[in-house]
């Protein structure tokens, strides 16, 4: 069991500052690290790991600083975002190499049982360069497993996977949380944190923007006014019947087009299509006017 | 030094595109030798101006930045660096076993050449092939850890290098006086002229630097650049900058 430990840690490249002030405590199971692109996901995993310095704060293991320290690297297993491996090796001979550099006392069983465990000894003797990305993604598993260790910091390691590649991560990351090893994993998408992290993170333009279970900041996301635009055959007698069904709190007919915000996101797709029948009006198009990520994002940091 | 480092590097070295260079290079030193053979009917000053001014003066430089680079620089481009960093391991031992395949290349495919390119275009009694040859020896060393350093100080160690070994090394060092005391290329020859005595004289294999100067150069710019190479090593920056 291990805990790592993000005290104060801030980061800046010259001017522009890519983790602020961010506190946070990692224990064992899985915490997924959510936020958009650019809000210093990389910038935090990379401190976390060892790989750069926080420009001010601290970032500790179990109590020992992380940075400048490479005997960290027994207990944590990193799987970095970059793809590039050692094209010109099998994946058999990269894990087995990798629990020779661990200083493992049977590198070959530890191989063997990394590349199990991601299921990948039917391709082992090929050159990696031959993997599709999701073979290489599992072969990075496996070399960040092969000695066993008690924390996993994998950034974006979902990216570019199809479902069922998908799907069986998760459940080798849940397995893995189930052991009690400290699991950190990035994500710029909700749904695949939600799914199987305990804990989650949200980060927002380098700021610690929220911290709790998937309840907490699902709620927190969904409990804000939503808005839309509407174009129908009549925006003006639509407009009227939300109104008096009081499904939206402003109406704004001015830009041509019918936008709409509602504060119970639920209700108003529900009545929304029942008002159009109901007053004799053909929808045509119905577009959530905010629905990006970093909208969402951004009212949280706003909140 | 760790030995699966090393076989690492190797691989990462052999295995890339820029291997064949690595090959093309000696090749066509070895060709040149054999054409000059054929012209000059084996004269030695032939061979010494083929190897002063192209094969040590020019393709040794060019060579060990392909090999200085090749065994770091495309790992920490590509950021695969990161499966070494990311273990157990000093720091100083990645860099030192880096730094040994790369001596060793160096030796293989840039100075073992050099020295049968001597024999091929014409030597005497191997006497040229031997001064040559330590003195290539000592200039790889220096060259190689050089641009091993410069791999790990920054991105641009290509370009970098390829100025540094084309206009400092051999355009500058040749022919500006001032420059060719504080050039690799220079010091290297003056172990050359040492080993032929008299004949340097006769056949202008000759250095602006005094032997021991220029051993004591060669050996604190080959220092200092592993002291750097180490350090920064040890703060690589490693991020997507995301």
């Amino acid at each position: 069991m291990s805990t790592l430990v993000l005290d104060g840690v801030s980061r800046w490249y010259g001017n522009v500052v890519a983790a602020n002030d961010v506190t946070m405590t990692v224990g064992p199971g899985i915490t997924g690290l959510l936020g958009p692109n650019g809000a210093g996901k990389s910038t935090l995993i990379a401190m976390m790991g060892g790989f750069l310095a926080p420009s001010a704060g601290t970032v500790t293991l179990d109590g020992a600083v992380v940075w400048r320290h490479p005997d960290i690297y027994r207990s944590i297993g990193l799987v970095p975002e970059a793809e590039a491996m050692y094209d010109m090796v099998t994946g058999w001979q990269f894990v087995v190499a990798n629990a020779r550099l661990h200083g493992l006392d049977d590198p070959g069983a530890a191989a063997r049982r990394a590349l199990e465990t991601v299921e990948m000894m039917d391709a082992k003797d090929r050159d990696i360069g031959t993997y599709s990305k999701g073979m290489k993604q599992r072969v990075k598993m496996a070399t960040a497993l092969v000695h066993d260790p008690a924390v996993l910091l994998l950034d974006e390691p979902f990216n570019g996977m199809d479902p069922r590649q998908r799907l069986h991560l998760m459940d080798l990351l849940r397995r893995l949380g189930q052991e009690g090893r400290t699991v950190l994993f990035s994500s710029h998408i909700l749904e695949e944190v939600e799914e199987i992290a305990g804990t989650i993170e949200v980060l927002v333009a380098g700021r610690h923007a929220a911290s709790g279970d998937f309840r907490r900041i699902r709620r927190l996301m969904t409990e804000r006014p939503h808005q839309y635009t509407i174009s129908s055959s009549d925006d003006r007698r639509l407009a009227a019947a939300i109104i008096a069904e009081g499904a939206a709190d402003t109406v704004d007919l001015t830009a041509g087009t019918l936008a709409v915000q509602a504060p119970d996101v639920g209700r108003f797709v529900h009545a929304l299509p029942r008002l159009a029948r109901d007053s004799g009006v053909r929808l045509l198009e119905v577009s959530p006017a905010d629905e990006s990520l970093e909208s969402v994002f951004a009212y949280l940091v706003a909140r | 030094m760790n030995p699966v480092v090393m076989q690492l590097t190797l691989r990462g070295l052999l295995g890339r595109r820029r291997a064949l260079l690595m090959l093309l290079l000696p090749v066509l030193l070895l060709l040149l030798a054999g054409l000059i053979r054929w012209a000059s009917e084996a004269d030695v000053f032939a061979t010494v101006a083929l190897t002063d001014d192209f094969a040590l003066g020019t393709l040794l430089p060019l060579m060990c930045l392909l090999i200085g680079t090749g065994v770091i620089g495309s790992e920490i481009d590509d950021g695969s660096i990161v499966y070494l960093l990311a273990k157990p391991l000093p720091r100083r031992t990645i860099l030192l076993s880096k730094l040994v395949v790369a001596w060793g290349a160096a030796f293989v495919f840039a100075v073992l050449p050099l020295v049968a390119a001597i024999e091929i275009a014409g030597d005497d009694g191997g006497r040229l092939g031997l001064a040559y040859g330590v003195a290539a020896t000592l200039a790889a060393v220096a060259y190689t850890s050089i641009f091993v350093a410069l791999s790990v100080v920054t991105r641009n160690a290509v370009i970098i290098g390829l100025l540094y070994a084309l206009l400092w090394e051999t355009v500058l060092g040749g022919y500006v006086p001032g420059i060719s005391n504080v050039s690799v290329r220079q010091w290297a020859l003056a172990a050359a002229e040492a080993i032929l005595g008299d004949r340097a004289y006769v056949w202008s294999v000759l250095s602006a630097v005094g032997l021991t100067a220029a051993l004591g150069l060669l050996a604190a710019t080959t220092v200092a650049s592993v002291v750097l190479a180490v350090r920064r090593l040890e703060t690589l920056r490693l991020t997507t900058g995301d």
